[in-house]
């Protein structure tokens, strides 16, 4: 019979029974949905009381653009933002930078004043309406100016719930949008969480990302363990601050992607869920429940979707979306048919949202907590968890992983590479440099 | 034959800079790798230091067009016309041609298969 691997590398079994659970403890590794260690999921009902939550990653142009198809989507059942912005936004740069020349609202929207971001959310009221920054190295900034909008609006804020991205170590390790060194980085980021938790108290200061990591290249059990080391990274920042940990880690979140096989993608969504649970309660020692909790947008991968026969694409999103539902995702987002070579199109995004409303409504597979059988995929989650756990000792912050903060992380590590050794010779420049 | 991969502008997307500058290096192709985020001129600088044949640049974020044309100017306002330009990233169909009207030897949009792109470079190459 062929031999078959998962993303991760371990070895996929014709059938599994019984006999793969021989060495599982059920009650203590499995457990019950929103029971510690959550491995069936964070809540006891999920989708029955509530559906996750369709949230679109969208922005081009103007703010004014930008709102215009925030509120088409949400004319069309999306019911929370993901907002994009450009590179120069995202940099710090105004858009008459020279460096910024070609990149003004090109891959999101641009954002030079609070004139600007009161734009963007003209006409949304920012006490109903939950909304994403994809935002990192620039998130205290522009948070700011999200709290000044809804302030002005006259928005209670107990009542804002906003997640600014705010993760800079994957900027680091994957998608290369930090301005700063590392130590500073990281006290903005601690800065954010800090302020939030104080005043906002309904917000999400950090959203930790496994997404980029593996859109950069790595293994499903590698983006589990990056995401759950720069998650340690920061709640050990925050306890050096002395805050408790019960204070700040229930409003910590993540995102996460979910392409290719669809088991492997939700039992990587099993063992992390229980892996962060014993982290925060064994190491860091919250005894809130909530501090336990691995809330996550599950957001489809962009690089699973190709050029050729682009609807196709549209196929490939609906898997998604059902690895997302059976994974236990709090939040959803696909990537459009289109994306392999535009910003996307309204009917992309439409196409989108209506496939994550046909699997929340017309599957199934929201109907019953966990509904995925009982044998097989809590198997492969446990070899999976023990997959991570490597990992986990690979890249602990004493060692080289990227809680590493002293600058010399070993970047490219992820990254897929072409059969051969070494990297490419040549002179590295001063920003690759930097990370070394 | 000796290659400078170079990523202009803003964009932090490098997976594909990196695979083709491995790609190149294992077919025997001498390359250099600019790092993130370099300007045209840094990056103008850099190929005429490095005294290489062709410059490849990887643009992601929408901007290729205009990057393109200041490498270019670049190299030309520095003498170094003969050294070739080619451009990789999201490059939609109707940009192609822009880009070749511009001077840029070879344009490799998203789904262009590695071997294509090797090939090319070593034609490139023959054709120096």
């Amino acid at each position: 019979m062929k031999e078959l691997r998962t993303h991760a590398g371990f070895p996929i079994k014709p059938l599994y029974g019984p006999e793969d659970l021989a060495d599982v403890d059920v009650g203590r590794d499995i457990g019950r949905p929103g029971e510690y260690p959550f491995t069936r999921g964070i809540h006891s009902t999920m989708y029955r009381e509530r559906l996750w939550t369709m949230r679109q990653y969208v922005g081009f142009g103007t703010p004014t653009e930008t709102n215009g198809r925030f509120k088409y989507l949400m004319a069309h059942g999306q019911d929370a933002l993901n907002v994009a912005f450009d590179l120069p936004t995202q940099l710090g740069l105004d858009s008459d930078d020279p460096r910024a020349e070609g990149e003004v609202g090109r891959v999101g929207m641009a954002i030079d004043t609070l004139a600007d971001m009161e734009d963007a959310f003209a006409g949304i009221p920012l006490d109903r309406v939950s909304v994403s920054l994809t935002i990192n190295g620039m998130a205290a900034p522009i948070t700011a100016m999200y709290y000044v909008v809804a302030e002005k609006q006259g928005a209670a804020a107990d009542r804002v719930v906003t997640t600014p991205q705010n993760d800079i170590l994957k900027e680091f390790v994957a998608r290369g949008t930090w301005i700063y060194p590392v130590e500073p980085s990281l006290r903005l980021v601690a800065d954010l969480i800090e302020f939030s938790a104080k005043r906002y108290p309904r917000s999400n200061p950090v959203s930790v990302c496994g997404y980029h990591i593996r859109e950069a290249g790595c293994t499903t059990a590698q983006e589990m363990a990056y995401g759950l080391l720069i998650a340690a990274a920061y709640v050990e920042r925050m306890l050096a601050r002395g805050i408790s940990v019960d204070d700040f880690a229930p409003r910590i979140s993540f995102n996460f992607t979910a392409w290719g096989k669809i088991f492997e993608e939700v039992a990587k969504f099993r063992a992390g869920r229980r892996l962060y649970a014993r982290m925060l309660r064994e190491r860091f020692g919250a005894t809130n429940p909530k501090s336990w909790m691995f809330r996550t947008l599950i957001g489809g991968g962009g690089s699973a979707f190709v050029v050729q026969e682009p609807e196709n694409n549209i196929v490939r999103g609906a898997y998604i979306a059902l690895a997302a539902a059976l994974a236990g995702a709090q939040t959803m987002a696909l990537p459009t048919y289109d994306e392999a070579y535009t910003i996307p199109s309204a009917k992309a995004q439409l196409i989108a949202l209506r496939t994550m409303q046909i699997c929340a409504e017309e599957s199934g597979a929201a109907d019953t907590v966990d509904p995925r059988g009982r044998h097989g995929g809590p198997a492969r989650g446990l070899v999976l968890c023990r997959g991570a756990d490597e990992r986990h000792g690979d890249g602990d912050p004493r060692g080289d992983g990227p809680g590493r903060t002293d600058g010399r992380h070993r970047r490219g590590r992820e990254e897929r590479r072409p059969p051969g050794r070494g990297r490419a010779p040549g002179v590295p420049l001063r920003a690759e440099a930097r990370l070394r | 034959m000796k290659v400078l991969i170079a990523k202009p502008g803003l964009d932090g997307h490098d997976r594909g800079a990196k695979v083709v500058a491995q790609a190149l290096r294992d077919a025997g192709v001498e390359v250099v790798y600019s790092g993130l985020k370099r300007t045209p001129d840094e990056i103008v600088r850099a190929a005429i230091q490095e005294d290489v044949d062709v410059v490849g640049l990887s643009v992601l974020s929408g901007a290729h067009v205009l990057l393109s044309r200041r490498v270019l100017e670049g190299l030309r306002a520095h003498g170094a016309e003969e050294v070739r330009v080619v451009v990789g990233g999201i490059i939609p169909p109707r940009d192609v041609e822009e880009l070749r009207k511009l001077g840029v030897a070879r344009v490799f949009p998203m789904g262009t298969p590695l071997p294509d792109i090797v090939a090319a470079f070593t034609k490139e190459a023959r054709e120096t």
